[in-house]
């Protein structure tokens, strides 16, 4: 997701000018999302060359209103109706840092499995205090951006649980990490030894 | 701030010699009045034991239980019999309802054998199921309740005549997760309104209720999650909800 398709959504309520649009912005994601106004202007400069929005002209006080075209709605309504891909997301940090500790010597994983947890734990509870902070009905759009934070705040906590059950489970966890003797010198397993 | 519940080096090990089983070792905390805290921890780390100890319904093998004020291991039966009725009220995931005692009968109940009249003590128990929504169905016993009305019924019992301290050991047991929910609302307006809290839990969305989250592993505290020094960065650092 870029910003283009936020800006495009917010256009197609009405023209707006630059300002207007990073402040309402940050309103529709509840501030998780903070904008500089640089970055909306090169947007909306690479949306007017994709004829997806145009220019208006100046206002008395300057301001250069933007609209969306026919060709800028279609281009939104067809975002509104393709399902996120996966793969459009960031690789997952936290994931990778846990593979490689793993197979990495001298790396203390049930530490950073806790570390982790907490840190985690200390995010859910602060989601949490603001969910209940947000009541109102008009607060919808800020309950649900909550609640999105709240479910993947939780999920990697489970995540983390499964993980350190896991390397209870599987691991002889010997007090110092010694270079494993491998029954097989004869064929290098690239990566590591698991 | 002061502490109604305080665990000092606390340590309980279960049976002798080469079965003994250290269930909690060094246990050192604080619940100050107006906090709620979060046990969290894999099953067998200690989370039930470390309660049972705080409730005064087990004694540590090391250290000290401190219970407003009182040190638990110097009071004789009678008066921890009393700073278990008076002080602290216990939440427990099978809500030990009297069946054939009516709501306000079994939220009456700690106060009447605490030699409450039973007049105030009815009046008191009818305070605490209107804090708990529950003064319309007073009368109905037990079997005539859902899942979550019972589950209310019992938090009412636990907090009636404004006990100091609450213990819950996974109050929302099997309810859903709406009705799970209005528990911990419960339990967090009491803290708000002065009350220590401690809760033991396996789910992090109910811990996360608590102000702070103890974290236990084979018996021993391994980690505290308290509130955020900057909560304004939250927003702007979490992780997948970026561009």
């Amino acid at each position: 997701m870029s910003v283009r398709y936020g800006l495009l959504a917010l256009l197609e309520r009405g023209p707006r000018y630059g300002y207007q649009l990073r402040s309402e912005f940050e309103q529709a994601t509840g501030g998780t999302w903070p904008l500089n106004i640089g970055q909306v202007y090169t947007t909306l400069t690479r949306l007017e060359r994709d004829e997806l929005v145009r220019a208006l002209p100046e206002s008395d006080g300057g301001q250069r209103p933007y609209e969306v075209t026919e060709a800028g709605r279609a281009e939104l309504a067809r975002w509104f109706a393709t399902p996120v891909e996966h793969g459009d997301r960031p690789r997952n940090e936290l994931t990778i840092k846990l593979a490689l500790a793993i197979t990495t010597p001298g790396v203390d994983v049930r530490g950073m499995v806790q570390a982790q947890r907490t840190a985690s734990m200390r995010m859910l509870q602060e989601y949490t205090r603001l969910r209940h902070g947000a009541d109102s009905p008009a607060d919808l759009a800020w309950r649900l951006v909550l609640d999105a934070m709240i479910f993947q705040a939780e999920g990697e906590l489970r995540w983390l649980d499964h993980c350190e059950a896991s390397l209870a489970r599987f691991t002889p966890a010997p007090l110092a990490p010694a270079p494993a003797p491998d029954p097989e010198p004869s064929t290098p397993i690239p990566g590591g030894t698991r | 701030m002061s502490a109604v519940l305080e665990l000092r080096g606390v340590h309980r090990v279960h049976g002798r010699g080469e079965t003994a089983v250290q269930a909690l070792r060094d246990v050192s905390l604080q619940v100050n009045a107006g906090e709620l805290v979060a046990v969290m921890g894999p099953s067998g780390s200690g989370k039930s034991t470390l309660l049972n100890l705080a409730g005064g319904l087990d004694a540590p093998t090391g250290g000290e239980v401190v219970v407003a004020g009182q040190v638990l291991g110097q009071c004789n039966r009678r008066q921890l019999a009393a700073v278990r009725r008076r002080t602290i009220g216990y939440v427990f995931q099978q809500l030990n309802l009297l069946p054939s005692l009516s709501a306000v009968e079994n939220v009456a109940l700690p106060a009447e054998l605490d030699g409450v009249g039973i007049r105030k003590a009815r009046e008191l128990a009818m305070v605490a199921l209107e804090a708990v929504g529950l003064a319309d169905l007073a009368r109905r016993f037990p079997d005539e309740m859902s899942g979550g009305q019972q589950q209310r019924v019992a938090i009412a019992r636990a907090l009636v005549g404004q006990r100091k301290l609450v213990l819950a050991d996974e109050p929302t047991g099997a309810l859903d997760s709406q009705t799970g929910e209005g528990v911990l609302r419960l339990l967090r307006t009491r803290c708000d309104a002065g009350a220590a809290g401690m809760l033991v839990t396996h789910e992090p969305r109910h811990a996360a209720w608590a102000d702070r989250v103890i974290f236990l592993r084979d018996g021993g505290i391994v980690d505290t999650s308290g509130p955020l020094a900057q909560p304004e960065q939250l927003l702007t650092a979490t992780p997948g909800v970026t561009a």
